[in-house]
């Protein structure tokens, strides 16, 4: 692997920049692996990477049916923050917040992670006192929040619609250490250092069946042949019940929704952090990307699809909240649309987890906020699959905890996968 | 966009209605054992292609339909009054019976 530093690049200056490398190898897939991921999102590229880093694996693959980050990694708009209040998420998200915080240094890749606040609009007394519950909660587990009154938020973030508005801006709960990184660059280092650890990455190699042998899984059949494995994880987002299924395993507490995304055209510096607004129905996000598109999005197409394709009502809905609150807006062309095939989870909470099969793991449930958890989700998932039993954080996060009465729903939505966010 | 041909009020752009879920999940009977509520609440086939669903005319009739639909190319095949009483009861009521 070419490291790569200031100096690499002025060396390679001298010879025309004619030195550089590929990335990571295109391998032939292996007749057999010690441990196979299914899945080259940001989940099983991580997982591969830390099994690798952190527990000293090798003869590690990770399969994809399409090209590495072409799933969700390469969909969302890219938030990231730890302000969740359910115990379990608290830690894990912080411990995310803490790995982004070093994630370009540890890959060697400038995944472009900007801490450059999350700004959740206020509108009520009542949502306040929420707010400052949850940010008080937050803060017991070590993490950063604070809230911003109204002079504050106007003087931070002067163009928000605080003349008209049909919600009427309060104030903000505001988490600095959050922010937006580039979604491709972490995809590219965690797949750049995985390999550069031995990890086969094979692309364009879809799996198409699980062989069982009783309580264990002894192969997987793909579209480039049969892959045996001791061990095997499921990290494939929107997909995981069709895995599921191929494994014989039945139904999951996961339904498949379709989440859109937005981008304008390139604007001047308009907007330096990422807002948040929510109320009365609404729901919406935004931000600035580094080459000027404003990034946005709302909820999801409220009905079940796999279809990786978004409908145009949201299309509107989202257009009306993003007018509502920066009405400057207003004659903003969109440049594209596009959407991703989330897997929503009963209770709004992930799955890092083993299953009722003895070498066959569970990494799935992401529903919409999976970006943000990519690092510690490899981390413990990696940890899960070395030790072969889940970290005291996540110990909860398996697929029995409705059984035991057990719900991490930050939304208080309850058991309805289309209400969680 | 998907077209819902609603039985009472003819073909509406889906953008009229709510969504219920998997149309397929029968609740057990109020003192069966807690798996079985277990399984009805949180589990779901999820199924990738034609499914039953029951869909919410909720801003039309306000009655529920049950679509069968494709989740991955959203063709519909068919619609119908998820309750297929009330839907004798209009009826009765259209041609002037009583209701
Ligand atoms: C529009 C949108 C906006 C979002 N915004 C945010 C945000 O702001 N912040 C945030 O934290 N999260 C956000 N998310 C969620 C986040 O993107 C996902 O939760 C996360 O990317 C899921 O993990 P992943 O990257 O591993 O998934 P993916 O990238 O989807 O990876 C799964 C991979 O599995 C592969 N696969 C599937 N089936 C098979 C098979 N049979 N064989 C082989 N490979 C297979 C797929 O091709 C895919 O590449 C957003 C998502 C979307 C769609
Ligand atoms: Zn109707």
């Amino acid at each position: 692997m070419n490291r790569y530093s200031a100096w690499a690049v002025f060396k390679n200056g001298l010879s025309g920049h004619r030195g550089w490398t590929r990335q990571w190898r295109d391998p032939e897939p292996k007749k057999a692996y010690d441990i196979v991921i299914v899945g080259a999102g940001l989940h099983g590229l991580a997982t591969a990477y830390y099994l690798a880093k952190n527990h000293g694996l090798r003869n590690i693959a990770v399969l994809e049916k399409g090209w590495l980050g072409g799933g969700n990694a390469g969909r969302n708009t890219t938030i990231v923050r730890s302000n969740y209040m359910m115990p379990g998420n608290r830690e894990f998200y912080e411990h995310s917040l803490k790995l982004w915080e070093n994630l370009s240094h540890d890959l060697n890749y400038n995944v472009m992670f900007s801490q450059r606040y999350h700004v959740t609009l206020l509108h009520s007394p009542a949502a306040r006192d929420a707010a400052a519950r949850r940010y008080n909660t937050m803060r017991l587990t070590g993490s950063d929040g604070e809230l911003w009154d109204l002079a504050t938020l106007k003087a931070e973030i002067p163009h928000l619609n605080y003349n008209n508005a049909r919600f009427p801006i309060t104030g903000a709960a505001v988490q600095k250490r959050a922010g937006n990184a580039r979604h491709d660059a972490i995809a590219w280092g965690y797949a750049r250092a995985a390999d550069s650890l031995g990890v086969d990455i094979i692309q364009n190699c879809e799996v198409t069946g699980v062989t069982r042998n009783g309580g264990e899984v002894s192969a997987l059949e793909t579209s480039r042949g049969t892959i045996a494995a001791k061990k095997v994880g499921f990290a494939v987002a929107g997909n995981s019940s069709r895995l599921w299924q191929m494994a014989g395993l039945g139904r999951l507490p996961i339904e498949s929704h379709k989440l859109q995304a937005f981008v304008s055209e390139p604007l001047k510096p308009l907007l330096d952090h990422v807002v948040v607004f929510g109320v009365g129905g609404a729901h919406f996000y935004i931000s600035q990307s580094d080459k000027g598109g404003m990034v946005f999005g709302g909820d999801l197409d409220w009905y079940k699809s796999y279809a990786q394709r978004g409908n145009l009502p949201m299309v509107q809905d989202v257009a009306e909240c993003a007018t509502s609150i920066m009405p400057c807006l207003g004659r903003v062309r969109l440049l594209r649309h596009w959407a991703g095939v989330m897997d929503m989870s009963m209770d709004g909470s992930p799955f890092i987890c083993k299953t009722s099969l003895k070498n066959l793991y569970l990494n799935a449930g992401w529903n919409y906020g999976g970006f943000k958890a990519s690092p510690a989700s490899g981390w413990y998932f990696a940890d899960l699959i070395a030790n072969d039993r889940p970290d005291p954080v996540i110990e909860n996060h398996d697929l029995e905890r409705f059984r035991r009465g057990v719900n991490i729903d930050e939304r208080g939505a309850g058991p309805d996968p289309k209400l969680h966010g | 966009m998907i077209i819902i041909n609603c039985p009472f009020c003819g073909p509406r752009d889906h953008s009229e209605f709510g969504y219920g879920g998997d149309a397929s999940i029968d609740y057990p009977a109020l003192d069966a054992p807690m798996d079985e509520w277990h399984d009805a609440i949180f589990l779901r086939e999820n199924i990738c292609g034609m499914q039953a669903e029951t869909w919410h005319h909720v801003n039309g009739c306000r009655m529920w339909l049950i679509v069968e639909r494709d989740t991955m190319t959203h063709e519909i095949k068919s619609v119908r009054p998820a309750h297929g009483g009330n839907a004798a009861v209009l009826e009765n009521v259209a041609e002037g019976g009583e209701s």
